[in-house]
């Protein structure tokens, strides 16, 4: 199977600190992910990388089908190519409705001047409903996003990132404040997804990575530690040694 | 289409209809046209205050909607203004000295006549030479075109360079000041070509139109501003209604999260920001022939400033605000400096309000950022008792929002 | 009939008290004042020089006395004889007259019986210039000070002979050193011995001094001329000069052809038109329409049949001008005929010319540094409330101009310069250090974290103090005096000199600087504000008071704005408008040296003034467009350092 996202050596320094150090990590076409780490361990920076936010200073970062690279290109150009990216705390437009965030989002034609002309078809106002009922914000769609609880905000941010039909979702504590049945959830919109694109989620929380049932990235020092199933990596001796200390 | 759109924004029918009302009842009560209950100069000072609220309506699309507090709008209002000014001062001083030479035995050459026209305006500045850039200035359509290319371009030059360096917040703000500066200081040479401190004059006359007095022409161009800023206001309200005001509400609250939803962030702000500055350059092209003099004076940094401040006192973030915003400080500061507001006598202190206005409106500048951040506009939430959303404590006003949220990453 | 009365009174008092004088025997400069009488009464500039002349080369003694007198308007004439006396003015109408050639008292005459010789200013310069042989030896230095400067003033080839007479009797040093200078400049410029007048200018090359330019260049002046067929020999040529190549243009050289009488004027189109209206013959003129001569080639035929019918002088044609331009020869000729001077005055203005670019560059590095500190001076208190708390001030410039008027106020109760420059520094810091506190207080820590919306309070708090600083001292500008010892300037010479007030400035800056290094790192406010402005929730866990810091840090930046507002108050014209004249190129230099490092703001302060320096000087008559272009580069500049100089990286950068 081709790999969707190829990380291939790359390094970054901030003020002679290395955050990452000689990283390389695959991702295929439809597969779910969990990185854990210990602070510091270069996780942010890892999905600023591959986001575009932070310019590695060596290494490759191989994208789908035709491996272009990533790097060098905007933000919103990986966007464009279907990268998606929820942030650690909520961030709506909290400013709009529950239905404006959505329609943003949705997948179509980025340009100002398409932008300017566009208004939302039936097919679209159709995708937007469906997409509310998953999250369970259907109700909502009205309100102000910023009137919503943390949780909502949540799941709406979640909602943002499925309409932008992503080919690669990179996810950040997505659990972080939420309530046991929300975990549940949130788990199950991220199992669902990624059985059509690959999830890669960023994540303290254990239990919540054992609930994913997927591959697990032990990262370190802005390397790679170890990587297999769950049980095989907490069984890892040097994983031991990163997370509980000496 | 168009039906649909206003029937979904309520609050622009209205604003037409109150603006159709004003224009009807102006236009019945003036000298030129009606029973002159109002005079011409005031006509003129409600034409000027129409295109203000137009400027003001760009500079509320480019700050209150899309958080770019720019510095440099007032500057594009001036640029307007001096591209219909050369034209209107060229071809007023070509009529006046066609018609002196003609009483000479024998008929003028072109370039006598032109020679002639340079003497004429450049004789303040020591310079009888037309510069370049009055290559265009005797045909009116040109120089139209220039009243939105010259504008349009500096800002898609100057936003280029800035938004493309990702300089955001407070300093892109003191950028466009500085870019602002930097004009008017060029403007204030000799050898800029526009006549250095002595600006464009005698705007107020409409080449070929000497028989139509002054009163008339006033309620033309009364008519023209309130076209438009009718226009104006139908075409921001049509851009914010949509999902581009979105993105732009985007941008100002979370630059970052709206790169990452895909949306080219550079582009969007290159487009609103070459947009307004564009609008603003129709408004100064309205404005200053109703004014009758410009010079560099106006394009001031200062002026850009007080732009922000008619939005901010108006309430930023909407339309009608802006309007409401530059209507009244400008009309009030006219009546204030103007001389006609009557002396306050404190006892042991005569408060002259010619010297104490600025003051008063410095202060409640303040007043307004700190206690009433949504300015005159805020007074309709309270009447309409529009729910505000629940943001646990702190306001997040334009530019605030997203700065919390970073606050909140970190 | 009383007035007659009285006047015929006077008559016969005054012939008494001449006859009660004896009447001297014609003395040596009575007699030539004498001779001299009509010119001296007549008292006019353009014919007193004969008058003048004869008393300094009569070789007297008493000569200088009646020259010194006459130049205080001292010299009287004694009506009833015309005999020239000094006067001296006792009480009443009386006057004391002393003889010039003996000294002595000769009697107290009534004014009315005397005529004042009053020198006009013109005549006075004149006599000045007849006095310096005197001076010039005169036992008394000052004397003989002012003698050299009225030679400076007014060199004349007469006054080199006495001069140099001067020099070897001359016992201040000082003095000898200036006079033999003077007498090198007046032998180059008047000297008769031209190998002599070659090796002084020869000693005098590479001399930076404006006095040797002034004396050199009136020796390589030149004259543009045209001469048909060859240039006459005798004449000191500079150079020949083709029309059409190089700085003459060929319209040039004709009209100088013409200007010479070597050719026919050419018809200006005012003249032609002129014509053209004076030969109209019903509605046409040369058999064209009138209305066909708005065009330029129907001019030309209308003018072209009227010369043929011979009304009308004939026009140059293009011919005609190459014909002449090529039958003659243009040359620059040097005023001064010899070859050997010209030559020796030209290869010494070319050493002193390499000389003068070399000072040039040091002046103009001097002229960049004083800027960049008044820029560091302005952006300094800028440095601590945006740079370190990132607190937009927009009343920063306002600051500038409190403490500028502080300064005024101060120096309208402590009339002692020095002492309220003393007081006014302090002072000025405490004004604005407190109002930066209160301005803190009351607006800016309600809007931390809301950048864009301080920008816009601050904004209106500085529209209100300007205001009110035009309502309290009006709109014309106040003058803040620098005590003496900073007037004038330091001058290495003629080219470089830099003004001790600026010099002052400079110091003050470094000052600033080394404050702001100790306070930020030496001292406990200096630790809490990095601790608050890194940190605040961290900062105030452990006991340090944001508040308090805040508040203290913003009006320490004010206080330091105070300061510089006194400082550029004494060079700059105090006016409400002070501050903001400074408010953006101080936003521009911390933005361009990088926001929260000191050094940032220095070498940005650097940056900018050394830049604007260097426009102004690639375009001296135009200092606005210096600051145009210095606008420009800075937002050049920010697309490739948009942190500025000295930038902070890395997550720090906080993006």
């Amino acid at each position: 199977m081709s790999m969707l996202l190829e990380v291939s050596g790359v390094s970054v320094s901030f003020d002679g600190f290395k955050a990452i150090n000689n990283l390389s990590f695959a991702i295929g076409q439809a597969e779910m992910r969990a990185i854990i780490g210990p602070n510091g361990a270069g996780k942010t920076t890892f999905m600023d990388i591959v986001t575009g936010k932070t310019k590695p200073d060596a290494g490759r970062v191989i994208w789908g089908e035709r491996n272009i690279s990533l790097l060098g290109m905007s933000e919103a150009r990986i966007a464009r190519e279907g990268v998606g990216r929820k942030f650690q705390k909520p961030t709506v437009f909290e400013d709009q409705t529950v239905l404006e965030n959505l329609l943003m989002a949705l997948r179509s034609n980025r340009s100002p001047f398409a932008v300017m002309f566009y208004r939302a078809t039936a097919a679209d106002l159709a995708r937007v409903d469906e997409l509310a009922s998953e999250i369970g914000l259907a109700e909502a769609l009205g309100r102000k996003s910023g009137e919503l609880s943390h949780g909502q905000k949540q799941w709406l941010e979640i909602g943002m990132l499925l309409a932008q039909e992503p080919r690669l979702l990179l996810v950040d504590e997505p659990a972080a404040g939420m309530t046991p049945a929300e975990r549940e959830h949130t788990t199950a919109i991220l199992v669902e997804a990624a059985k059509t694109r690959a999830v890669v989620v960023v994540e303290h929380d254990m239990e919540f990575v054992r609930r994913l049932d997927c591959r697990v990235t032990v990262l370190h020092e802005g390397a790679v530690l170890a990587e297999g199933s769950l049980d095989h990596v907490t069984a890892n001796s040097q994983v031991i040694d990163v997370y509980l200390g000496r | 289409m168009s039906d649909t759109f206003l029937t979904r924004n309520p609050s622009t029918l209205v604003f037409l209809a109150v603006l159709a009302l004003f224009v009807l009842s102006v236009t019945l009560l003036a000298e030129g046209a009606g029973v002159g209950v109002i005079s011409t100069s005031f006509v003129k000072t409600l034409g000027k205050t129409l295109c203000l609220a137009l400027v003001a309506l760009a500079m509320d699309l480019v700050w209150g909607y899309t958080g770019i507090l720019s510095l440099g709008h007032f500057a594009f209002f001036g640029l307007g203004g001096y591209m219909i000014g050369m034209w209107l001062m060229y071809a007023r001083t070509q009529a006046i000295v066609v018609s002196s030479l003609s009483e000479a035995p024998i008929p003028a050459t072109d370039s006598e006549i032109v020679d002639a026209i340079g003497n004429q305006i450049f004789g303040v500045v020591g310079s009888s030479e037309f510069p370049l850039i009055w290559m265009f200035a005797d045909s009116l359509l040109l120089q139209l075109m220039l009243v939105v290319a010259v504008p349009g371009v500096l800002a898609l030059v100057f936003g280029w360079l800035a938004f493309r360096s990702r300089v955001t917040g407070v300093y892109l703000s003191i950028l466009t000041q500085a870019m602002t500066l930097g004009l008017a200081l060029y403007l204030f040479q000799n050898d800029s070509g526009l006549r250095g401190n002595n600006g464009l004059s005698g705007l107020q006359n409409l080449p070929g139109m000497d028989h139509v007095p002054q009163a008339t022409l006033s309620i033309w161009f009364f008519w023209a501003s309130a076209a438009a800023l009718a226009l104006g206001y139908l075409f921001a309200a049509w851009i914010v209604a949509g999902k581009f005001g979105s993105v732009l509400r985007g941008i100002r609250d979370n630059e970052a999260r709206v790169r990452f939803l895909g949306y080219s962030v550079e582009g969007y702000k290159l487009f609103i920001f070459t947009v307004t500055a564009i609008i603003a350059g129709i408004a100064g092209a309205l404005y200053y022939p109703q004014a009758g003099i410009i010079n560099p004076a106006e394009i001031a940094p200062v002026a850009s400033i007080y732009l922000a401040v008619w939005v901010a006192i108006g309430g930023r973030g909407r339309l009608y605000g802006a309007v409401i915003g530059a209507i009244f400080v400008s009309l009030v500061s006219s009546w204030f400096t103007g001389g006609q507001a009557p002396d306050l006598d404190l006892g042991f202190y005569t408060l002259k309000w010619v010297d104490w206005w600025l003051i008063v409106l410095g202060l409640s500048f303040v007043l307004v950022t700190l206690f009433a951040p949504r300015g005159i506009g805020g007074l309709v939430d309270l009447w309409s008792d529009r729910r505000q959303p629940d943001r646990h404590g702190a306001d997040l006003g334009p530019g605030a929002g997203a700065l919390r949220e970073k606050e909140a990453e970190q | 009939m009383r007035t007659t009365l009285l006047a015929g009174l006077m008559v016969l008092l005054s012939s008494l008290a001449a006859l009660a004088q004896q009447v001297p025997e014609p003395a040596p400069v009575q007699s030539i004042l004498q001779e001299q009488s009509a010119l001296i009464q007549k008292s006019s500039r353009k014919t007193i020089a004969p008058a003048i002349a004869a008393l300094a080369e009569s070789g007297l003694p008493q000569a200088q006395a009646v020259l010194e007198a006459w130049q205080v308007k001292a010299l009287w004439m004694r009506i009833s004889d015309g005999m020239f006396f000094r006067g001296e003015k006792l009480e009443g109408q009386t006057y004391r007259l002393f003889d010039f050639d003996t000294g002595q008292a000769v009697g107290d005459v009534a004014k009315s019986d005397l005529k004042q010789i009053k020198p006009n200013s013109g005549i006075r310069a004149l006599i000045a210039t007849a006095l310096v042989q005197f001076q010039l030896s005169d036992p008394d230095p000052s004397r003989r000070e002012e003698a050299l400067l009225a030679i400076e003033r007014a060199p004349a080839g007469a006054l080199l002979a006495p001069l140099r007479a001067s020099i070897p009797g001359e016992t201040d040093p000082v003095l000898k050193v200036r006079k033999m200078r003077i007498e090198q400049l007046l032998t180059i410029a008047h000297g008769t011995d031209e190998a002599r007048r070659v090796a002084t200018i020869q000693s005098l090359s590479g001399d930076l001094g404006l006095d040797v330019r002034a004396t050199l260049n009136p020796l390589v002046s030149t004259q543009l001329r045209a001469f048909a067929g060859d240039i006459p020999a005798g004449l000191n040529v500079a150079r020949r000069v083709a029309p059409g190549a190089g700085a003459l243009s060929p319209d040039a050289a004709y009209d100088l052809l013409v200007a010479a009488k070597l050719a026919p004027a050419r018809l200006s189109s005012d003249e032609i038109r002129t014509t053209l209206a004076a030969h109209i013959e019903g509605g046409r003129v040369g058999g064209v329409p009138l209305a066909q001569l708005n065009k330029e080639d129907a001019r030309t035929r209308a003018y072209a049949a009227l010369v043929e019918a011979g009304q009308a002088p004939a026009r140059v044609s293009a011919e005609q001008i190459t014909q002449s331009l090529n039958a003659h020869v243009f040359a620059e000729i040097y005023d001064e005929p010899s070859a050997v001077m010209t030559h020796a005055a030209q290869a010494a203005l070319t050493s002193i010319a390499t000389q003068v670019a070399v000072g040039q560059a040091v002046d103009l590095t001097l002229d960049a540094l004083s800027l960049a500190s008044i820029y560091f001076l302005a952006a300094i208190g800028l440095a601590i409330t945006f740079g370190v708390m990132g607190v937009i001030n927009m009343a920063h410039g306002e600051f500038i101009m409190m403490g500028a008027y502080t300064g005024y106020v101060v120096q309208q109760v402590i009339p002692n310069h020095t002492v309220s420059i003393l007081v006014a520094v302090p002072l000025a810091f405490a004004v604005t250090f407190a109002a930066g506190v209160a301005m803190e207080r009351l607006v800016i820590r309600w809007l931390y974290n809301r950048p864009l919306e301080t920008l816009l309070a601050t904004f209106g708090i500085s529209i209100a103090l300007q205001q009110l600083a035009k309502n309290i001292f009006g709109t014309q500008a106040r003058p803040l005096t620098a005590p003496g010892w900073l007037d004038g300037a330091w001058i290495i010479n003629d080219v470089v000199s830099i003004s001790y007030i600026r010099i002052a400035i400079f110091m003050l800056a470094l000052i600033f600087l080394g404050v702001f290094l100790f306070i930020m790192r030496r001292t406990r406010l200096g630790l809490e504000t990095r601790a608050v402005t890194q940190n605040r929730a961290m900062a105030g866990s452990m006991g340090i008071n944001p508040e308090r810091v805040n508040m203290l840090t913003f009006g320490l930046g004010s206080g330091i704005a105070g300061i510089a507002g006194v400082a550029i108050g004494l060079f700059a014209k105090v006016t409400s408008e002070l501050g903001s004249d400074y408010i953006v190129q101080s936003f521009m230099t911390v933005v361009v040296g990088g926001v929260g490092n000191i050094w940032g703001t220095l070498a940005g302060a650097t940056m900018i003034g050394f830049f604007q320096k260097g426009v102004e000087w690639l375009n001296p008559s135009n200092t606005l467009a210096a600051q145009t272009y210095m606008i420009v580069f800075i937002i050049v500049f920010i697309q490739f350092r948009p942190r500025g100089i000295i930038a902070l990286k890395g997550r720090a950068a906080g993006d």
